[in-house]
């Protein structure tokens, strides 16, 4: 069955709220608004104002309602609108919601769900366009997964939901339109393994959220060129699956990281350090990434295209690579 | 000035690899002088010059492989001032004399070593696109030392240059299958890595190891040093009549009845000959003499020449030179890395009169010899001038006592002022 990312999200979203009545959703719009990328659009007429509930601008105070409601039993959906906006809520996310159950020595668990879009694409300006999922992937207590294909955005919000911990899912605002296969494999989503979605022997790109499709655009490039890359989905970036990846960068011998997010203190940075220390005597090539310039995601959309990764960058990287540069 | 260009070696040879230079910018060379060594597809070949004249640059640097006819260096007539030499420099067309030649002669000029040169800082433009290091991804070094590769020489077609994989496997398939195995065999049989085969993880491996070697010795054995000049008036005149009317390739080197006197001096020094296994010493049965051999990419390997003291002196000359030139090509035999019951090393050719060796654990005693010159020698109350060398005893306190020791360089020094005893299995 062929269906948009949107409509995955929130199938997924209603068959959780159908089938556990402890789940409820909590955002800025997700009600009469129907959630900023509509993926919400008539749930309010369908479960009503207490399952689905508007919030005021206050990315701290419902966050913590959520961290609470969690803690009191219930299994509460918080939206935020973008990852920019959630850093207002970092500490309940991240001194809160992270800790209890490390601080209670286990006693509490904070079986909390947040969805935030994250990356850029849209001409919505810097503070709607930043990619910082590094910044949750830092830290310990959390999960963290960015679905990136149709599967996941069916079927990884159900895995979430069943984790007694709290999980991140990081949506990427320019996949809610891309359209793809349904396939049953959403029925097996996990939190804890990386995907390769594309085979291949001479390089391994490593994506995650919005960098995924860009690199499979990128393989098929490469491909039109006698180069075969493999492409990793990371899936799940905080824990990462390293056996995946690495296993895959010990049989291309070669590795580039596309990650929307700045160079500097990167995923991607976090992912090339790991391969040295486990596949370095694999490696026939130093380790590559495509990141985002170092600058605020620009408006105009030629300044926003030249800031962002994009295939042609990671087709250039990994000729490089193979000294075709 | 005049140009001193790389020869060809040999009727298949097109182009070589300098690994060493033998001068640096100030020496005189005369005809015949031995001036680098050059790599060629089948050996090292000390490189002879045949112009008299003084080396004004060294233009190729160490680990270049370059066609036959490159300019190596560029060399002073005899007579000629420096600065006839740079204006006839300066008046070639541009790019044909590397940019920084003057300052490089400047700044080592007075540098010790023929090494030095290398390791100066060029401007030249050839310096700037080459990194001083061979760039080899890690597959591929892993993969060239399983396989025994050789790097030098191999063009990397990865980034900036790099070496790949692919290159390497390219390079091996390339090999002749007679060199493929030897040097599969000699990284399969020679222990601690002494032969690994890229030049500069050879080296490195070879430095850890005798680090390694050295370190457990001066740790672990308490060494006692003795040292007795023997005149060697009988030995070389003995030598000189034994070589006299041989071909070159027949005469005897004084190496060889040094080692011989060393091994039937040992039948009577049990002590000396053997190895400390455990906390105890067990002497060896028969007398294999390991010989050091300096290399000359770097480093040390000491190979056994087996039965020593059974040897007619002419199979001994025979067996040195070819475990010399087995070890500089890396093809010994595991037999000959591990078997040997003491050390000798000879200094002489270095110049040195007197050497403190460090013994090869698990071995108790290296015998060392310094230069044979000339010195002043009383006998009989009567000075004379005679041939003298320094022989050293490094041993092992665990197994023999200094009493033992200084008889045992007794018995040497009687060995070799009578030569006669040293042919065949003599006792």
């Amino acid at each position: 069955m062929r269906i948009s990312y949107r409509e995955a999200m929130r199938t997924a979203l209603h068959d959780a709220l159908a089938s556990d009545p402890r789940v409820f959703l909590m955002g800025e719009d997700v009600g009469k608004y129907g959630g900023s990328y509509a993926v919400s659009k008539g749930f309010l007429a369908e479960f009503g104002p207490e399952r689905i509930r508007d919030t005021p601008l206050s990315e701290l105070a419902f966050v913590g309602a959520g961290v609470g409601a969690a803690l009191g039993g219930l299994r509460p959906i918080v939206e935020v609108m973008t990852v920019n906006f959630s850093l207002l809520a970092l500490d309940q996310i991240v001194n809160a919601a992270a800790l209890y159950r490390h601080m209670s020595a286990g006693q509490f668990h904070v079986p909390l769900v947040i969805r935030m879009a994250t990356g850029a694409g849209r001409q919505l300006a810097a503070q709607h366009s930043h990619s910082l999922e590094n910044w949750y992937a830092h830290v310990p207590g959390l999960t963290v997964v960015a679905p990136a294909t149709i599967d996941d955005a069916r079927g990884m919000l159900a895995a979430a939901l069943a984790d007694p911990d709290p999980v991140i899912v990081f949506e990427h605002a320019l996949l809610y339109n891309s359209e793809g296969e349904l396939s049953d494999a959403w029925r097996a989503c996990d939190l804890t393994s990386a995907q390769i979605l594309r085979q291949g022997r001479d390089v391994t790109l490593i994506a995650w959220g919005g960098t995924v499709a860009k690199s499979l655009e990128a393989a098929a490039a490469l491909a039109a060129e006698g180069i075969d890359a493999e492409v990793v989905d990371l899936r799940v970036l905080r824990p990462l699956d390293d056996a995946t990846y690495i296993a895959s960068v010990r049989r291309t011998r070669r590795a580039v990281v596309v990650d929307e997010g700045w160079r500097s203190g990167s995923l991607a940075a976090e992912v090339m350090a790991r391969i040295m220390e486990q596949a370095l005597y694999d490696l026939d090539a130093p380790v590559a990434r495509v990141c985002s310039e170092e600058v605020p995601i620009p408006y105009a959309k030629h300044l926003e295209d030249a800031a962002l990764p994009q295939p042609a960058k990671v087709v250039a990287a990994v000729r490089r690579l193979l000294g075709k540069g | 000035m005049f140009e001193f260009r790389l020869p060809s070696l040999g009727a298949e040879m097109d182009e070589g690899t300098l690994l060493e230079w033998k001068v640096k910018p100030g020496d005189v060379v005369h005809k015949g002088d031995v001036v680098a060594v050059v790599d060629t597809s089948k050996s090292a070949i000390d490189v002879e010059i045949w112009t008299e004249g003084t080396i004004h640059e060294l233009v190729l640097e160490p680990n270049r492989k370059v066609p036959v006819g490159t300019v190596m260096a560029r060399l002073l007539e005899p007579g000629e001032s420096v600065e006839h030499a740079e204006a006839e420099m300066r008046a070639l067309p541009a790019g044909a004399v590397s940019a920084g030649a003057h300052a490089a002669v400047a700044s080592v000029g007075d540098a010790p070593a023929a090494a030095a040169p290398a390791a100066a800082p060029r401007a030249g433009t050839a310096a700037a696109a080459a990194p001083s290091r061979q760039r080899v991804s890690p597959a591929a070094r892993l993969r060239a030392q399983a396989l025994g590769l050789e790097l030098t020489g191999v063009t990397g077609t990865g980034p900036e240059g790099a070496v790949t994989l692919d290159d390497v496997e390219k390079a091996a398939a390339a090999m002749r299958p007679a060199d493929r195995a030897a040097a599969a065999a000699a990284v399969a049989t020679t222990p601690a890595a002494a032969v690994a085969p890229a030049v500069a993880g050879r080296a490195l491996a070879m430095r850890s190891a005798i680090a390694a070697a050295m370190a457990r010795s001066k740790r672990d054995i308490p060494h006692y040093y003795l040292a007795a000049d023997i005149p060697l008036v009988h030995l070389q005149r003995w030598l000189a009549a034994r070589n006299a009317d041989r071909p070159l390739t027949g005469r005897v080197l004084m190496a060889v009845p040094l080692l011989k006197a060393v091994a039937l001096a040992l039948r009577r020094f049990p002590e000396l000959n053997g190895h400390h296994v455990g906390d105890a010493f067990v002497p060896a049965e028969s007398i294999h003499v390991g010989v050091a051999i300096s290399l000359r990419q770097g480093g040390l390997i000491a190979p056994a020449i087996h039965d020593v003291d059974a040897l007619p002196i002419d199979e001994l000359m025979r067996r040195l030179a070819d475990l010399v030139a087995r070890a500089r090509a890396l093809t010994l035999r595991s037999s000959e890395m591990t078997d040997a019951t003491i050390t000798v090393t000879n200094l002489g050719e270095q110049g040195v009169e007197l050497v403190q060796g460090i013994i090869y654990p698990p071995q108790v005693a290296l015998v060392g010899f310094g230069r044979v010159t000339e010195r002043p020698w009383i006998e009989d109350g009567k000075v004379s001038v005679a041939p003298v060398v320094t022989a050293s005893l490094a041993a092992d306190h665990r197994a023999s006592d200094g009493h033992r020791g200084a008889l045992f360089l007794n018995e040497l020094a009687r060995l070799l002022q009578q030569p006669g005893q040293l042919d065949a299995g003599a006792t």
